[in-house]
């Protein structure tokens, strides 16, 4: 099966010029070893854009004696296949999980090419009708950011297997552990801890280099930070920026982020600055500590205002 | 070794999956509709507009930039969901008084965003309010002078990067706190000698009911704040009939003058029926 989704790529790669130059040339996902049976890919800190073919965020893979699971598919159906691939010289174990740690496009867009693996897809109880809400739009929106070739294969594919609160899933001699999450990144993050090595992966409840970016609840997340770094972890797999980093100070500068643009627009709020206004000042003082801080810190202001203006 | 998961699965009757089918199939057309002009350019929302102009004001003169209304909005929207959109009218431009204002997004699947009944002699110079936007757009606000002439305002605005949606952040949240408001009074930045400026907040889900529930596959009906009114006693503030395209917890800031000392009443209504209203004293801004 694999043979037959290569087969495609080159058959795309044939009929579109584009692909042929260095800048189009497959991103390969290196899946590192970060403990025994641990493997984790580390994304570029950049925007989704054609030259990354949308492999920017982390992607861990855990195996145990009998199966193995996947924790997110990347940005690009083309990214999947080459996770695949990764995977495949890695282990010839089953593929038993494809788990999903959010509705963001650059962590479930690869989701169908696992298809053919029988992977089930593990995700937070509230991700169907997250994706429900925005599939559409994501397909539309991510053609432009993109491009057409990158998103030919690319299809919104739901969890069926789904976490509430707490779940445990068996590998075979390894236990992880899954956990929803209230709003927070969204209202639809789910973590797992690979007990055996200790090992976590926040999905983007944790951010590192890459400016934490918001679609949920900024209260939310500042609220379950403590809960987060209660967790007994050896090292953290983050959504986005070095894999693994140490535990739980990778916390650290995304607390300090939050408070500062959270103290920042309560002042406009209180001071009667409309959003609009506000939004340009707001977190500013942040600026030189994060990469993509002009790309997103901006959003994060206008989600956050409108939130905290009903405190 | 079958793992502990709570699996939910879709269990539906024969009957109930043939009307399954039906409703997706109408559903797919609907979002095919929103969707499918994907691209967006000036020229493609410019022809949206002249598509649907004849539907929204008949085959009346619409004049561009007469200095009547003018709309305002970043060039690029920062979160898809929540781009805040300023209405300014200009009563030297139109001393006769602007009676409504209609705000149109081209491109949405519902473009015709709000209309605005602004009170007589309510003193309205300027309403921001906070929309959706799902695709690069012309966002117009055209005004309706006490004449009957029809004057209007264009911005150009960009969709927002990256993995911004015009989709409710926090369903569950939004639909629990439903129908909580929130009145916030201001002095005016707009003209010192007005007396007040107000922030009317109110907690609505906005659901644009274009989306299946995962669990039924059935369309979600819309269900959003359709009517609304601002009155400080029996006066006529500002009155508003909203569509799906104004953002979750729809917000209105507007300027008006005050007269004696009568409350603020808010009355509004959602496509369910639900009403809301709530009345707050009229408080003296300056010594805020
Ligand atoms: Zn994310």
């Amino acid at each position: 099966m694999s043979t037959l989704t290569r087969r495609q790529i080159l058959g795309w790669a044939a009929s579109s010029a584009l692909i042929h130059t260095p800048a189009r040339a497959a991103v390969e996902p290196k899946l590192s070893a970060l403990a025994d049976g641990v493997y984790a890919f580390t994304g570029a800190e950049e925007m989704m854009e054609p030259a990354n073919q949308g492999a920017i965020c982390n992607v861990g893979l855990i195996v145990g004696t009998e199966s193995a699971a996947l924790i997110d598919s990347g940005g690009s159906y083309l990214e999947g296949v080459e996770l695949l691939r990764a995977v495949r010289e890695i282990t010839d174990k089953p593929l038993r999980y494809l788990i999903n740690t959010h509705m963001h496009p650059d962590h479930i867009f690869g989701n169908a090419a696992f298809k053919e693996t029988g992977a089930q897809i593990v995700g937070h109880t509230n991700l169907p009708a997250a994706l429900e809400a925005r599939g559409a739009f994501y397909l539309q929106s991510f053609r432009r950011q993109l491009g057409e070739e990158l998103m030919r294969g690319v299809e919104i594919i739901p969890p069926t297997v789904l976490v509430a609160d707490r779940t445990e899933l068996d590998l075979g001699d390894r236990k992880l552990d899954l956990r929803a999450w209230q709003p927070a990144h969204t209202d639809n993050d789910l973590t797992v801890m690979d007990r055996t090595s200790g090992t976590f992966f926040a999905g983007d409840l944790v951010f590192l280099g890459h400016l934490p970016t918001m679609d949920g609840s900024l209260l939310g997340w500042m609220r379950q930070l403590d809960e987060l770094a209660a967790i007994a972890a050896s090292g953290v797999v983050p959504g986005h920026g070095p894999s693994p980093s140490a535990w739980p100070d990778a916390i650290a500068p995304e607390r300090r982020y939050f408070e500062t643009l959270a103290s920042d627009l309560r002042a406009a709020i209180k001071a009667g600055v409309p959003l609009a206004e506000a939004v340009t000042t707001a977190g500013q003082s942040e600026r030189a500590k994060w990469k993509l801080f002009d790309e997103y810190n901006e959003r994060n202001a206008t989600t956050a205002y409108a939130e905290l203006e009903w405190e | 070794m079958p793992a502990k998961v709570k699996v939910k699965r879709q269990a539906v009757s024969p009957v109930a999956h043939y009307l399954t089918l039906l409703v997706f199939a109408l559903g797919v057309l609907v979002v095919l509709t929103a969707y499918a002009s994907a691209q967006q350019t000036p020229a493609s929302s410019e022809q949206v507009w002249l598509s649907l102009k004849d539907d929204v004001f008949g085959d009346r003169a619409i004049v561009l930039d007469d200095g009547v209304v003018r709309v305002e909005a970043p060039k690029r929207a920062q979160d898809a969901a929540i781009v805040p959109v300023d209405i300014f009218l200009d009563p030297a431009k139109a001393p006769e008084g602007v009676k409504t204002v209609t705000m149109i997004i081209d491109v949405n699947p519902a473009p015709v965003a709000a209309k605005f009944d602004i009170g007589k002699d309510a003193g309205i110079t300027h309403i921001s309010t906070r929309v959706r936007v799902n695709d690069y757009s012309y966002i117009r606000a055209i005004a309706e002078t006490a004449d009957g002439k029809l004057h209007m305002s264009q911005t150009f605005i960009k969709a927002s990067g990256g993995c911004s949606a015009p989709a409710a952040k926090n369903s569950k949240e939004a639909l629990a706190a439903m129908g909580q408001m929130k009145l916030r009074q201001f002095e005016s930045t707009e003209n010192m000698s007005k007396a007040e400026e107000l922030q009317l907040m109110i907690r609505h889900p906005n659901n644009s009911g274009l989306q299946r529930d995962p669990l039924t596959q059935y369309f979600i009906p819309a269900h959003f704040v359709d009517k609304l009114s601002v009155s400080q006693g029996d006066r006529l503030i500002l009155a508003m009939e909203g569509g799906i395209s104004i953002s979750e917890d729809p917000n209105f800031r507007f300027d008006f003058t005050a007269q004696g000392k009568e409350p603020l009443k808010v009355i509004a209504s959602d496509t369910e029926g639900k009403q809301f209203e709530s009345e707050w004293p009229l408080t003296t801004p300056v010594s805020n």
